[in-house]
């Protein structure tokens, strides 16, 4: 009988950083699957390259680089890659999503001292440098199956053009648009997954896409050119976003008020973008701009000790 | 209806059921104890009896030797053999105990004559309770006749009995609960006399129906009430249990007496009523040997100074695969480097396990989980990240001496990160740079 001394507890839940990723990575599966099957084999290299790329680059930085010798891979440099794919245009080359990769991996992430010390979204940090670089390609969309150039739900309620795609087909995942963001239906169907293994709470997505709603509510009730609050949750990347990328626990807040006042402050930039920015869509600049947001929201909504009368100063 | 509970807490693995059925054992009597002056919080009994001398069972051989502190009794009758170091199973360290060799059978030196409480009086009963050594046998050890003597201004208007038993594993106080109601009740009462209170709640959590059963039957006509809570770990933690029965919350940095509660654990009335009615002194208690390395897990009635070995050598045995020996349960108990090691006072449980290899540390993911299930509404990761950075200042104001120990943030953490452990240390560095408080 060999004994060992470790600190209490002596039991630990079954949880690890790596079968949360794992979770995420499953959760995202569906909405991946859809992607290849409505854009074909393209979409599949961009998918593989970015999160195979992205999981090789994290560990490069952290076994070589950092000089970590017994990291193992953690999954969370794919869950970023995945990310980055699923918002890609099918327009944009491998090359192209490699250097989204870089930025996301090695600015956004490693240079903020890695897995869980970056302020702002890897994936989304990449997708906007990719937006602000290569512009003609990231806001070309295609439309499933025939491959045809055609304005996303979001860009036809800005400019105002061509046809009005039905809630059912946006719903459903049969709309132009980024890789993973058209089908809401699977993308919820991920987050169940994620909410069934409680890996996630609601409240962001829940604050988000409410608020979200609420707003279209009130400007549609004003003038209907403004879109419908179905036409705002299915048409864009708010589902993808507000499931997804909203819910990255390492760049959002760590209370249950926390998330809310999050969810809540996304939706108002959201939909400021979509009603008055110059993109037509407002979910990544939305979310990258709460993050900074985050260690303020983090103070302001500490949890109250037990038995502390007055608020810790 | 909704049971009452608390803010936060996890559910680990039960595991009652190794032991839960396996009736109490009276261990026969050892060859040799070993008892530690450290047999209780605060400060060291002082020995009043040399190598050499002869004691009777329940004979004083340490005095109390301050406010906090408590008497020592022989747990034999036999010689004291010698005054020496041996492992204590708290401390983690060497320490001095009394080592005593059994020449025979059991001859008792009672504090009294048999009695019942009802012909003592409150201040007898305090006494009584002060004389036979009795501290809190929950695991914290704190002298059980402090707690019944609160200060002047302190109303004092309920008495809790701990029934809770939210530790995985242990099944001690549910099988004295099963097995030894009425002793329980009697000890029950004598304590409520003792403080002048009418009421007294015995919380038990909602896994042991049975206890509930068996202790509602024994209570009938007392006026005790019996109240189930849900299952949630840490449901025994003194300020989450009264917050569950009464919604009363303890303040930071207080004490349940601070609104007027007393909480003892179901081993503690026991102890009384022993001590108050048969006039035994705290020698014994019971001790649930168990966990996946144990052949026969069961429920003792030992002797305080029993070395481990001797109790998992009465369980069947220990598995030759067993990697950890803790002396109480696996959520706050401590693992001991050997099994020569004798139990204290405190000592509720031997829990062995199998298993685990140190586990594979992540980087903090911010996931709030710790935040989620922190019972004292704390935020383990910021205190962690305060007090590693050794801002300890900042690590206090945010409510690390709040902390309870209860380690659910370190066994929900999935980067996991030994929180509970660091806060520990955390807050040991921070009482001796405050000028060295003990505890």
């Amino acid at each position: 009988m060999k004994l060992t001394m470790t600190a209490a507890p002596h039991l630990r839940s079954g949880n690890s950083v790596r079968s949360i990723m794992l979770d995420v990575l499953i959760a995202l599966t569906p909405a991946a699957i859809w992607a290849v099957v409505t854009f074909g084999i393209k979409a599949l290299v961009l998918i593989l390259v970015c999160t195979a790329g992205a999981e090789a680059l994290d560990f490069f930085i952290i076994r070589f680089l950092r000089n970590k010798k017994s990291f193992r891979p953690d999954l969370s440099g794919s869950v970023t890659g995945l990310l980055l794919a699923l918002n890609l245009s099918l327009a944009v080359e491998w090359w192209q999503a490699l250097i989204g990769v870089f930025v996301s991996i090695a600015i956004a992430k490693a240079v903020f001292g890695g897995l869980g010390k970056n302020f702002f979204n890897p994936a989304l940090v990449g997708r906007v440098f990719l937006l602000i670089s290569f512009p003609v390609q990231m806001t070309s969309w295609f439309s499933p199956f025939d491959l045809q150039t055609s304005a996303t739900p979001m860009a036809i309620l800005k400019e105002g053009s061509s046809r009005i795609f039905s809630l059912q087909e946006m719903f459903l995942g049969t709309i132009p648009g980024s890789l993973g963001e058209i089908s809401a239906l699977l993308l919820l169907l991920g987050f169940g997954w994620l909410l069934l293994r409680r890996r996630v709470s609601p409240v962001i997505p829940v604050a988000y896409i409410g608020t979200v709603a609420l707003m279209a509510a009130i400007f549609n009730g004003v003038n209907p050119a403004f879109g419908s609050p179905l036409y705002h949750i299915l048409g864009g990347g708010l589902m993808l976003g507000a499931l997804f990328m909203a819910t990255d626990m390492v760049t959002s807040p760590m209370s249950i008020k926390g998330h809310l006042i999050f969810g809540v402050g996304c939706g108002v930039i959201t939909m400021v973008i979509r009603f008055f920015g110059g993109y037509p869509e407002g979910v990544s600049f939305a979310i990258l701009v709460m993050n900074a947001f985050v260690p303020l929201i983090d103070m302001v909504s500490k949890p109250k000790i037990f038995g502390k009368v007055k608020s810790n100063a | 209806m909704k049971l009452p509970t608390f803010r936060g807490g996890v559910h680990p693995p039960e595991r009652k059921e190794l032991a839960k059925d396996v009736a109490l054992r009276i261990l026969p009597l050892p060859e040799k104890v070993y008892v530690f002056l450290a047999n209780h919080a605060g400060v060291p009994a002082k020995p009043v009896v040399g190598p050499g001398e002869r004691v009777k069972t329940g004979q004083l051989i340490a005095q109390s030797n301050g406010f906090i502190s408590a008497n020592l009794h022989s747990p034999l009758t036999g010689e004291v053999k010698e005054i020496g170091k041996y492992y204590h199973p708290t401390l983690s360290k060497p320490d001095d105990a009394i080592v005593i060799e059994r020449t025979s059978e059991d001859d008792w030196e009672l504090l009294g004559p048999e009695t019942s409480f009802e012909k003592l009086s409150p201040g007898e009963i305090t006494e009584r309770i002060k004389q036979a050594g009795i501290v809190g046998l929950g695991g914290a050890m704190f002298p059980t006749s402090v707690k019944l003597s609160p200060p002047k201004d302190k109303k004092i208007d309920l008495l809790v009995i701990n029934g809770a038993e939210c530790e995985p594993y242990l099944t001690i106080d549910y099988r004295y609960m099963l097995e030894r109601a009425n002793g329980v009740v009697r000890g029950t009462l004598a304590i409520m006399k003792a403080l002048g209170v009418q009421r007294a709640v015995i919380g038990i959590e909602d896994n042991k129906p049975q206890a509930v059963a068996k202790m509602s039957e024994a209570v009938k006509g007392t006026g005790i009430e019996v109240r189930k809570l849900i299952t949630k770990y840490p449901q025994g933690a003194e300020k989450q249990l009264i917050f569950a029965l009464e919604k009363r919350v303890v303040p930071s940095g207080g004490l349940p007496l601070d609104v007027g509660v007393v909480v003892d654990n179901v081993g503690t009335a026991y102890a009384v009523y022993e001590a108050v009615e048969k006039g035994r002194s705290l020698v014994e208690r019971g001790i649930t040997v168990t966990g996946e390395g144990v052949k026969s897990p069961a429920n003792f009635v030992a002797r305080i100074g029993t070395m481990a070995q001797e109790l998992i050598a009465f369980a069947g045995g220990s598995d030759e695969e067993t990697s950890k020996v803790i002396f109480g349960g696996p959520m706050m108990g401590m693992t001991v480097p050997k099994i020569d090691v004798p139990v204290v006072k405190g000592t509720s449980g031997i829990t062995l396990m199998k298993d685990t290899l140190p586990e594979e540390e992540f980087p903090c993911i911010r996931c709030g989980n710790c935040t989620f299930v922190c019972p004292m509404g704390l935020q383990p990761f910021l205190l962690n990240l305060y007090g590693s950075a050794r801002q300890y200042d900042i690590a206090v104001e945010n409510g690390l001496m709040d902390c309870i120990e209860c380690g659910s943030c370190s066994y929900i953490c999935p980067a996991r990160i030994e929180l509970v452990k660091n806060f520990k240390l955390h807050k040991k560095i921070y009482r001796s740079l405050k000028g060295g408080a003990k505890k």
